[in-house]
């Protein structure tokens, strides 16, 4: 078989700080080439040099056997490479096929554009990839996975046989991520060379036919993936053997700390998104939420938080210690020790810009205890700050000066939880996916942090996607469909269960679809 | 490089590639551009009058600038200081000429003062109101009511408030005045710089104190930043709106009591010179911080007096070419800066 990308000796250096060193590597075509590693790692720079948006410092790439040095991603795209980004690059007011064409009309400036032609085109595609789409549909109407499969189209029409995918599942709910796993089967079948790159071991295993490992900016290993196991990619990537799973002693629940009843929330459409849910959570428990994204987790959450849009309708209740959340601010809220952790942590839980310092003190700004004045007590800050570093392993070189966006992702999450965590006379966390977009090494942390926080008592509401997360931490699990608790396991039955994790996974799948 | 150093070296770059243009604009409309220069230097900073009149047009544009910046630091386009100078100008003016003579005089300048800073205020919370409760975007609004604070002190004037076959109104009591530096020390001789520029030095450390050190300017940059985290946080990103505008307006009203307590001491059509959308440019020269403003405005009160010096050799319109290059330069060389670093 040929090779359709080989890198030899590659190396980018920004700064004093080497994102690659000497990285050597073969991607052989028709294959699905997986690319894993933690954040920071250096995947993205790797795939940015081949995509022609970094120039190496040194080395040499060879596409298709011919040695090139791409300038800008329009070279790259001549030579046959694609790149579908993690977030997707489309203008959702332009229909698919305008989308599809848009860079590569095949007309002149002021002809008209061939849309018919062009619309075949894409069916034709689209019929032989298994790619169902409507070509006359508005971007912005579709769906995370049909947009994610125009990005695929748009490649096809520019005939790339070499397809980069950055994170490609990260968005997609369980159900898409299956169907875009055959696009890929397909795809390679068909001859297209695929370069993965994930931080997700279960799909690379899944899906992918060769994995490279990449840790520190190198490459540390290319083996087959299918005679590799998730302990062994694991351990490659952070260098060490690590559970995966968190040591989880049984809880020993107390009072009933939140007390949901019959609530239901509908938009100002009046579409129903929550409706007649019910579920008390008691103090030293965690109960887990397990459910695909869009089945009304976010409107739970931001009724929980005071953040409910303007115009939706709210019926039910929700009490805390028997007074009531709804309709009251987020600082109200809080002062009644409730912390939360948003789903999207860069939007909702950081000011990037700020100081990991400053971002410590985010959200608990109004505690007395940090101020002195006007402004707030140096002191007690800087002593603070440095204790919740230590305790979390937050890793950073001055808390006062960097900014929060200098970190890893998982730093980042590690500083929202430890400012979360350590509010004063906290009952209930509300947290939402802990580790999306964080390395491995720090799950670890964050989920022995989230174990600790419960046994010492703190009510918790975890909602998250990764139903292995849901069933290693959860006390008690709640299946949510359309908006309602469709089924609960009880803490006998999670404790029953939880061993035989996948068999577990899959009874939780029948609750929640 | 790092960032601090950047953000002092792309204005300097900025000004000296814009003196370089001008000084290439001089040359072709056929004078020396040195000797230009150095006529301004000494029309300016070899005169005690000249240093006084610098020193006022300063003043001006300091107090306009920060009722720019304040707003900005919560991604607030305020366009509106102009409109806000008018509405303060004309209610100082007007508070000065109606107060009772008995008043004594710090009460009469406090007064005054304070009558310039609510009008300003008002008229900038007016703009703030639009955009938290209506949705109006605030650069429209602030436009928008630059020209209806013109159109109302307008009418107010030629048919209510001006001396017959005059177009200003009775000058104020003399109670409400703010001094001169003249008349108490005798610096600046004859100059119309007062008391106020102090004042304008103080208000932009209190802003820079603000912004910087108090859990307000904590918040207020937060909704600036990240208005959806700062939503998460719990912080009233409406209510952040409506002070940054508040504050910023008063700051404005300020800027008209240095012209009509301390200079002119009558309301009088045009008076405020248009120093409040040169505001905006020492705002964006000193990236919106309170204390980068002082040296902002210097170097734009230079070129403003200094320009209308050597108008006999060289019409002072180039001046405003050096302004407005000055600027462009500013945002061209950010974006550059943003793109290599």
């Amino acid at each position: 078989m040929a090779v359709a990308v080989r890198l030899s000796a590659l190396s980018k250096k920004f700064g004093s700080f080497s994102a690659n060193s000497n990285i050597s590597l073969s991607v052989e075509e028709g294959t699905i080439h997986a690319l894993v590693g933690e954040n920071g790692a250096g995947k993205s720079t790797l795939t940015k040099i081949i995509y022609g948006m970094h120039r190496p410092t040194s080395g040499e790439m060879f596409i298709d056997g011919k040695a090139v040095c791409f300038s800008s991603p329009r070279e790259a795209i001549h030579s046959g490479i694609g790149m579908v980004h993690q977030h997707f690059m489309l203008i959702p007011e332009l229909s698919v096929t305008e989308n599809i064409i848009l860079g590569n009309e095949q007309c002149g400036l002021f002809q008209r554009i061939p849309l018919k032609k062009s619309k075949a085109l894409i069916l034709n595609d689209a019929e032989a990839y298994g790619l169902a789409l409507d070509p006359d549909a508005l971007v912005g109407s579709l769906s995370i996975g049909e947009q994610q499969r125009v990005e695929i189209l748009k490649l096809l029409f520019r005939r790339a046989a070499i397809m980069i995918f950055d994170e490609p599942t990260a968005v997609l709910t369980p159900l898409e991520t299956e169907r875009f796993f055959a696009t890929l089967r397909s795809l390679r079948d068909k001859g297209k060379t695929i370069l993965l790159i994930t931080h997700k071991l279960d799909e690379v295993l899944a899906v992918a036919d060769m994995v490279s490992v990449m840790r520190r900016g190198e490459i540390v290993g290319t083996i087959p993936a299918a005679s590799a196991t998730k302990e062994e990619l694991a351990q490659m990537m952070v260098g060490r053997s690590l559970l995966l799973r968190v040591t989880n002693p049984p809880a020993s629940p107390g009072e009933t700390i939140l007390c949901i009843n019959k609530l239901g929330f509908r938009t100002k459409k009046g579409v129903e998104r929550i409706h007649d849910l019910s579920l008390t959570i008691r103090a030293g428990e965690i109960y887990g939420i397990a459910g695909v994204e869009g089945n009304g987790q976010s409107e739970l959450l931001q009724m929980l938080w005071g953040l409910a849009p303007e115009g939706a309708i709210i019926c039910g209740e929700a009490l805390i210690r028997g007074r009531s959340l709804i309709d009251r601010s987020p600082s109200e809220i809080a002062r009644m020790g409730v912390s939360h952790i948003p789903e999207d942590r860069l939007r909702h839980a950081v000011i990037s810009n700020y100081t990991i310092s400053e971002n410590l003190l985010f959200g608990r700004h109004r505690e007395r205890s940090f101020h002195h004045g006007t402004g707030f007590n140096t002191e007690v800050v800087n002593r603070y700050a440095e204790e919740m570093i230590a305790d979390y392993a937050i890793s950073c070189n001055s808390p006062d000066r960097q900014p929060l966006r200098a970190l890893s992702g998982g730093n980042q999450q590690k500083v929202v939880l430890a400012r979360e965590l350590s509010r004063p006379a906290i009952s209930l966390l509300l947290l939402a996916q802990p580790t999306r977009g964080v390395d491995i090494g720090a799950i670890e942390t964050i989920h022995q942090k989230i174990i600790e926080a419960r046994t010492s008592g703190v009510a918790i509401l975890l909602i998250s996607s990764e139903l292995e997360e849901i069933i290693a931490l959860s006390t008690r699990i709640g299946c949510l469909y359309k908006g309602s608790i469709r089924h609960e396991f009880s803490q006998e039955e999670v404790e029953l269960k939880k061993d035989s994790s996948d068999t577990f996974q899959k009874e939780i799948g029948l609750h929640i679809t | 490089m790092n960032r601090k150093s950047t953000r002092v070296l792309i204005p300097l770059l900025s000004i000296l590639s814009a003196l370089v243009v001008s000084s290439l604009i001089i040359f072709i409309a056929g004078r020396d551009p040195l000797m230009i220069f150095q006529k301004m230097f000494h029309a300016t900073f070899g005169s005690a009058y000249g240093a006084g009149q610098v020193l006022f047009r300063m003043t001006t544009l300091i107090f306009a600038a920060l009722a720019v910046a304040l707003p900005f630091q919560v991604r607030l386009f305020n366009i509106g200081a102009e409109g806000q100078l008018q509405m303060g100008a004309f209610a100082a003016a007007m508070t000065g000429a109606m107060l009772p003579a008995w008043v004594p005089s710090p009460a009469a300048i406090l007064l005054c003062i304070m009558a310039a800073m609510t009008a300003g205020a008002g008229w900038a919370l007016f703009a703030g109101v639009l955009k938290v409760r209506f949705g109006v975007n605030e650069v429209i609004g602030t436009i928008m009511l630059n020209f209806i604070a013109q159109g109302i002190t307008g009418y107010l004037l030629t048919w209510h408030f001006a001396i017959p076959s005059t177009v200003h109104t009775t000058p104020i009591h003399d109670a409400a005045v703010i001094p001169a530096f003249d008349t108490l020390t005798g610096w600046f001789a004859n100059s119309p710089a007062n008391l106020s520029s102090l004042l304008a030095i103080g208000i932009a450390l209190l802003f820079h104190i603000l912004l910087f050190s108090s859990r307000f300017g904590y918040e207020m940059r937060a909704v600036g930043l990240q208005p959806d985290a700062a939503r998460y946080g719990g912080i009233n990103a409406g209510m952040h709106t409506l002070t940054a505008m508040g504050i910023g307006g008063a700051a404005a009203g300020l800027g008209a009591a240095n012209i009509v307590l301390g200079y002119r001491h009558f309301y009088e059509a045009g008076m405020t010179g248009g120093a409040g959308f040169t505001g905006i440019a020492v705002a964006f020269l000193a990236g919106a911080h309170p204390l980068w403003i002082l040296l902002s405005a210097l170097f734009f009160g230079v070129l403003e007096y200094g320009g209308l010096t050597v108008n006999a050799w060289i019409p002072k319109d180039i001046f405003m070419v050096i302004e407005a290059l000055t600027i462009i330069l500013v945002i061209a060389f950010s974006a550059l800066g943003r793109r290599l670093g």
